[in-house]
């Protein structure tokens, strides 16, 4: 089953020669690779190889860091994410993100998923209160919180609280998905309902979510990419790289040699 | 050792309770050279009449109404010009300004703080009253429009302090989550940061508002010291404190109008105590949020 999934071959996001820098220091080296359609790709990799860096690329959340700059093509559906004409904040809009620690607002569950639509414009009071109870059921977050609405986001658990997050980026109904070790500060359980979750995502979405959890990887991605040193070391179908990398650092990386 | 311990103990355990025991000298000095005024006074014409003529050979009038309301008139004036100024400000140099323009700027305004009084005065009479007189075309600029544009210029740096501080502790991770869901920089800090930073804000506002009730120097010169109850800001105006500067030194000891400007300092004490005390909770709250 999970085969022929992965035999989807239309391209999502396709990095064309990419370099990065931050205050003059190449962090990402001639990256090139395709992401495909509704799939999950996931990104492996020692720390500080690039792989944050890389997935805050696909939406120029690096644009906010002073000294940062880019070279090269990120095309999303065919269109450079880079090009001098790009609206930043129509990106965004497109590809969501979900942070490696929650971070809702401080405001009430409703007003949190509501956000992203009330900064897009929209007034309408019942499409808000359906769009939220659309967002919060695809989190499966709905069922535990459906009464409380109003209550602080800060009341909920630490694994509620990274659903509320997806639902949040959810309910501007973007195409691509970016998360950044979305499960690294949660307990097993709330892991579980996390890449759960992530499983049904991928229907709708186009995913790439970076991970430090070997295991994790293995389990929820289609594709994996190793990035080392700010460069791709491998990349292809998830399977293949775990059970017969090309390249003896891919190996020695997912057997735990070093990392 | 032990010995030596327990004198450093003690040194600053006096130290902390002589501060107390000032502050409470300083209230019951307030409130019982106070009392003997109402042995005279109608406490209800102290508090609800609006005229203050103590000097009256036939019968000496102590209302503190029109006082009360000249200061809550200049004020809430220079409330009104000085918060959005000075939110604007924070938020400009914690969101939009570069980390040069912000490293010299936010000294600057906390040197802002430092000027003296008397200064701001001047600047009131020579500057800020010519320039409303000939706007509005009055013989004289000395009014409550300009002790509000002068406590304005007072308060701002606390304000603007202040309110940068608690901008610049919004944890990043709101902002990125706010601009990761297609908000623009704009729309982050009007619908997630100032709300964030809202009590910090607000505790900021409530001290400005605490320096401007309380000054004296600056009201006693820009505000022309009529003791009449002002009918708008174009109208001279006589607060709390500059009645008791204008009238604590010539006023004939132990006499009713003494103790009533007594009485009067003590009105202005509470309020000032009730105001800083309110803003103290709310910034105790807001750093309990926080953390």
């Amino acid at each position: 089953m999970r085969d022929s999934l992965v035999k989807s071959d239309l391209v999502k996001i396709k990095v064309e020669n990419l370099n990065f820098y931050y205050t003059g220091v190449k962090v990402l080296k001639n990256i090139t690779i395709e992401i495909k359609k509704n799939l999950v790709t996931g990104i492996i990799g020692p720390s500080g190889c690039g792989k944050s860096t890389f997935l805050r690329t696909l939406n120029r959340m690096n644009d906010v860091v002073l000294g940062a700059k880019a070279e090269g093509k990120i095309l999303i559906d065919g269109k450079n994410i880079y090009a001098l004409d790009v609206d930043v904040v129509a990106i965004r809009r497109k590809v969501g993100m979900v942070f490696q620690k929650s971070n809702p607002f401080p405001k009430s569950i409703f007003d949190n998923v509501a956000y992203g639509l009330r900064i897009n414009g929209i007034k309408d009071k019942n499409y808000i209160t359906q769009k939220i109870e659309k967002s919060l059921q695809d989190a499966a977050l709905w069922k535990e919180v459906k009464d409380r609405l109003n209550k602080s986001a800060f009341d909920l658990s630490g694994g509620q609280q990274q659903r509320l997050c997806i639902a949040r980026a959810l309910a501007v109904e973007p195409q691509v998905l970016l998360m950044d070790e979305p499960a690294s500060a949660l307990d097993p359980t709330a892991t579980a309902k996390i890449e759960e979750l992530i499983q049904r995502l991928k229907e709708k979405y186009t995913i790439v979510i970076v991970t430090h959890n070997m295991q994790q990887a293995a389990r929820i991605s289609d594709h994996t990419a190793f990035f080392m040193q700010g460069v791709i070391i491998e990349h292809g179908l998830t399977k293949k790289i775990f059970t017969k990398p090309v390249n003896k650092i891919t190996e020695d990386y997912i057997t735990g040699r070093f990392g | 050792m032990r010995f030596k311990e327990k004198v450093i103990h003690s040194f600053f355990f006096l130290n902390g309770v002589l501060v107390v025991i000032i502050l409470l000298g300083i209230f019951a000095l307030l409130v019982f050279t106070s009392i003997p005024a109402f042995k005279e006074i109608r406490l209800s014409q102290f508090f609800f009449s609006g005229i203050w003529n103590p000097d009256a050979y036939v019968k000496p009038a102590y209302g503190i109404v029109s006082m009360l309301v000249s200061t809550f008139l200049i004020t809430f004036g220079s409330l009104v010009i000085a918060i959005p100024l000075g939110i604007g400000t924070a938020a400009y140099l914690s969101d939009l300004a570069s980390p040069r323009v912000r490293e010299i700027a936010k000294p600057i305004v906390e040197i802002l703080a430092g000027i003296p009084s008397v200064v701001i005065g001047f600047l009131g009479i020579v500057v800020v009253g010519p320039v409303i007189a000939k706007i509005f075309g009055l013989h004289n600029g000395l009014n409550a429009l300009n002790g509000s544009v002068l406590l304005a210029i007072m308060a701002l740096p606390t304000i603007i302090s202040l309110s940068e501080d608690a901008l610049k502790s919004v944890p990043k991770s709101f902002e990125q989550a706010s601009l990761a869901l297609g908000a623009t920089h704009w729309q982050t800090l009007i619908k997630v940061k100032i709300p964030a930073a809202f009590s910090g804000i607000i505790a900021a506002c409530m001290l400005g508002m605490g320096r401007a009730v309380g000054e004296t120097m600056t009201v006693l010169m820009a505000t022309g010291c009529a003791p009449a109850m002002p009918q708008s800001f174009l109208d001279s105006v006589r607060t709390f404190s500059s009645t008791i500067a204008i009238e604590l030194g010539e006023v004939p000891y132990n006499t009713t109008h003494y103790y009533a400007l007594f009485a009067v300092g003590l009105v202005l004490f509470i309020i000032t105590f009730m105001i800083n005390m309110a803003s103290d909770i709310i910034l105790h709250q807001y750093r309990k949020v926080t953390k």
